[in-house]
């Protein structure tokens, strides 16, 4: 196992190497740099300043070669300084020669995003796995039709539309909750209970209209899995030992049935840290999706390189711990009995 | 059952009662006569975050706006757009026209108590000039070619040429302290995020992607400002701006052509807290043609895409009314404007005339053709609403004359590196700023057509260029009028561009905020927000001072 794992690990870097390799040529074949973002179309910004800010940056150099300076970087952990805003630190704070601390690009949105996607993780999951069981076990009922039905609106109403239109609701004509932001304007003058509640009146929308689009595949998945272990010898011969209905759904099947999530859960960890450019926008939250995006439009290639790096190492790291995890929870995968 | 139907009746009363109860404690008439006070916060919107608080190294708007609040200039344009003091109380223009003075206000001082000398602008000018600065605006201020400081309140500089344009470069460089940046690295320090200025404002705190909170500068160079907290809330999406503003929790944002004619004259409740102004913007939208390229090159062509096109419909269309069709590169209203030229008319019977005169003849289909070969070309333009919405307009107008128009819409990065580059285009659709200097020389003179210079259309005219020449060294203003008339008269004959429209900046400002200029002067409303006020009774109280 550990040889396996050892292999797994050493395997990564070659992996790593090549997609970096692909996104940085990638990246580079788009049109323009960082000098060409539309403030720059400025008459009073001269071709030679903008030529001189070209070599600044290094961006005179041909591809290979800025590949190389980069790689070079990133061998000693350096990600760099984003170009756009003014030579932040791309992945966290560096500190300057009189101490003062400038925090990292994604160092301040990759929290915010996390917290985001992992309360929506755990949403989408608690509530699908109670879903995906009611349904499986009220099969074929109005129960288990109206459950299928709110769980495919849910994946099919466009997000943008219904943020919009909770957000008039509680925030607009019923003042229940904020519509925008991550804080209240003055919320430095609250307690720390009083901010923390703050937060959490600013996450309901977000988090519930990411999750909502979630829920279709993870609940019929464990519906579909539920019918799939119901229909077995072993839960028939449970029943015919007279065990409660209740201990059979709940302690048998179910255990079984939410297996393959395990699979699931990490193939969405390099998820964890994606944003939704939309959902953000619109909640303005400063989270990851937006800053890609916006480092896309900027033509921000460190930044860019930065993102696709961790998100890269953060795929391989998933599919590394899915593995584990099933190996870890299912005997017959450990014990090599089941490929 | 029944138990259930109570539960349900006293759920939707309590619902009703909420909103009952609310409406009634919202009685505040915002019409009232208030004494102006100092106080209160303003909480406005903005769509991007500013980059950093440096504006010679920034570049985006969100940048400038706030660092506006903190740095000062030498000088400013008042309300009439005419340059007035700031750092400096005086300016003197010498005989040759080549060096300008200028003699600083007494005991000018920084935020932390240093004193503002003519050192801290000599160090600017070394600062944006120097090559390792990562500026694109240093062209302009490396014409200087002595800077001088004789003593603490005087800063003298010489330019190698008369350069009329340069009062202009100088009411927009925000000076810099040198006490604090003297040993720094300008392209990377900690000073770019926690700025030390001598304006009406000071930064008290930057939550990165969320909110960038300026509070009164006590020792402001042109004295306090009323409001004395100012938060600007990073809010992308417009209309989540727009939710925050019927809902009371921001005070001011910029608003579009269909909130402004449409949804607020619907809104009885919007209309008793928000007052909207408008003001003609500082941009101009064109259809410009690549005069490198057949048919464009002929003037007789252009001139007829000129009458063929509508633009006052183009206006209704696209930006419900609210702008004003214009004839010359600059404000109307302003001096700059040449009164006695007048767009060109909607024509398409004149439209033909010229285009059968350059050769064009219809087939039995209408289309129109010259040698076989039908008119037809491809309109670019970036992903911009109202450029899109433009193009599609003029599509229908000129298929209507029998000529074939394709519509592509282009990423920005791209658009000018693929495109406008390179040359390869037809006709695009583009704006640009109604400057305040009337100088566009890098826009028009035929010598800055060279890959990533201005002069991307290729336009080239000798009197243009003489024009060009002779009106950016004269520093008198009444001949610098008559020149730049001229150039704009040469300009519309030739027809290089369609001038499409100058559209109004629209705002939405909540009415506790009072002291807003009516009518609107020239600068616009926001020229003098310094003077703007909030009393008491209407000030938010969620917020502590």
């Amino acid at each position: 196992m550990t040889a396996y794992l050892i292999k797994r690990i050493l395997w990564m870097i070659p992996m790593l190497i090549g997609i970096s390799l692909i996104s940085f040529f990638i990246m580079h074949l788009a049109p323009g740099d960082v000098t060409s973002n539309e403030a720059s179309f400025n008459p009073r910004a001269s071709e030679e300043s903008r030529q001189k800010l070209r070599e600044l940056y290094n961006l005179d150099k041909p591809v290979i070669i800025q590949y190389g300076l980069w790689l070079k970087r990133i061998s000693q952990l350096d990600f760099g300084n984003s170009f756009a805003s003014h030579q932040k630190p791309v992945l966290w704070e560096k500190k300057d020669k009189s101490g003062n601390i400038t925090k990292g690009l994604i160092q301040e949105s990759l929290p915010i995003t996390l917290m985001i996607n992992l309360l929506g993780i755990f949403i989408i999951f608690s509530i699908s796995i109670c879903l995906g069981t009611l349904s499986a076990v009220r099969q074929n009922t109005w129960i288990d039709r109206a459950i299928t039905l709110f769980v495919f609106i849910g994946f099919a109403i466009p997000g943008f539309w219904l943020a919009l239109l909770l957000m008039y609701w509680t925030g607009v004509s019923n003042h229940w909750l904020p519509i925008s932001g991550l804080h209240s304007p003055g919320f430095q003058s609250f307690s720390n209970f009083g901010q923390f509640i703050d937060l959490l009146k600013h996450l309901v929308l977000p988090v519930s209209i990411s999750s909502l689009s979630g829920l279709a595949g993870i609940s019929l998945y464990v519906r579909n899995g539920m019918l799939d272990i119901l229909h077995q010898d072993f839960i028939t011969t449970a029943r015919s030992k007279g065990l409660q209905e209740n201990k059979i759904v709940f302690v048998h099947a179910l255990k079984n049935a939410i297996l393959p999530l395990i699979t699931i859960i990490g193939l969405s960890i390099p998820g964890l840290i994606g944003g939704s450019v939309i959902t953000e926008s619109i909640f303005a939250i400063p989270g990851m999706g937006k800053l890609f995006y916006d480092s896309v439009l900027m033509r921000d290639f460190p930044v860019i390189m930065g993102i696709l790096t961790i998100g890269s190492i953060l795929t391989l790291i998933g599919n590394l711990l899915a593995d584990i995890g099933y190996a870890w929870a299912d005997p017959r995968v450990r014990k090599g009995l089941v490929k | 059952m029944k138990k259930k139907f109570l539960l349900f009746t006293i759920f939707i009363c309590s619902i009703l009662t909420i909103n009952c109860s609310k409406e009634s404690s919202e009685v505040i008439d915002y019409n009232r006569k208030f004494n102006s006070n100092s106080g209160g916060t303003l909480i406005n919107a903005m769509s991007g975050e500013p980059s950093n608080l440096i504006a010679m190294i920034a570049g985006d708007s969100a940048s400038s706006v706030i660092a506006g609040n903190i740095f000062n200039s030498l000088i400013k344009y008042d309300e009439n757009l005419d340059y007035a003091p700031e750092l400096a109380e005086s300016w003197e223009i010498s005989n040759n026209q080549k060096t300008i003075t200028f003699k600083l206000k007494k005991g000018l001082k920084w935020q932390d108590g240093q004193p503002l000398t003519s050192s801290d602008v000599l160090f600017t000018w070394k600062l944006i000039t120097d090559p390792k600065t990562r500026t694109p605006y240093a062209a302009d201020y490396q014409l200087v070619k002595k800077a001088l400081t004789p003593d603490p309140l005087t800063f003298k500089i010489t330019y190698a040429d008369s350069y009329a344009p340069a009062l202009d470069t100088w009411a927009s460089l925000h000076i810099l302290p040198k006490h604090i940046l003297k040993n720094e690295d300008i392209n990377n320090t900690f000073f770019s995020r926690n700025p030390i200025g001598s304006s009406y404002y000071k930064l008290n705190n930057w939550i990165s992607g969320q909110q960038v909170t300026l509070i009164a500068n006590d020792k402001s160079t042109s004295g306090p400002p009323l409001i004395k907290k100012l938060i600007s809330r990073i809010i992308p999406d417009t209309s989540s701006q727009f939710l925050e503003l019927t809902a009371d929790n921001i005070d001011l944002m910029n608003i579009n052509p269909i909130q402004y004619q449409r949804v607020f004259p619907a809104r009885k409740d919007l209309q008793k807290k928000i007052s909207l102004y408008k003001e003609l913007g500082n941009g101009y939208t064109y259809l410009g043609f690549n005069l490198r390229k057949a048919p464009f090159n002929n003037i007789k062509v252009r001139k007829a895409l000129n009458y063929a096109i509508d633009k006052e419909e183009v206006i209704k269309g696209v930006l419900l009314g609210l702008g004003e069709s214009i004839s010359s590169p600059y404000k109307p209203g302003t001096r700059w404007n040449n009164p006695d030229l007048k767009p060109y008319p909607y024509n398409p019977s004149k439209a033909l005339k010229l285009l059968s005169d350059a050769g064009y003849t219809k087939n039995n289909k209408g289309i129109l053709l010259k040698d076989g070969k039908p008119l037809k070309f491809e309109i670019i333009t970036n992903q911009n609403k109202q450029r899109e919405m433009t193009a599609v307009l003029i599509q229908r107008r000129l298929q209507e004359i029998g000529i074939e128009v394709s519509i592509r819409v282009i990423e920005w990065a791209s658009f000018v590196n693929r495109f406008i580059k390179t040359g390869d285009f037809d006709v695009v659709v583009l704006g640009w700023s109604l400057s305040l200097d009337p100088d566009q020389y890098n826009i028009w003179h035929s010598s800055q057509q060279g890959p990533g210079q201005f002069n991307f259309l290729g336009y080239s005219n000798k009197n243009v260029d003489k024009l060009l020449e002779v009106g950016r060294k004269e520093l008198n203003i009444l001949k610098r009028e008559k020149i730049y008339h001229e150039f704009s008269k040469y300009l519309l004959e030739d027809s290089p561009i369609v001038y499409l429209y100058a559209g109004y900046g629209l705002s939405a400002v909540h009415k506790r905020i009072k002291g807003i200029k009516q009518p609107t002067p020239p600068a616009g409303i926001y020229h003098n927000s310094y003077d703007w006020f909030m009393p008491k009774p209407l000030r938010r109280n969620e917020i502590l001072e």
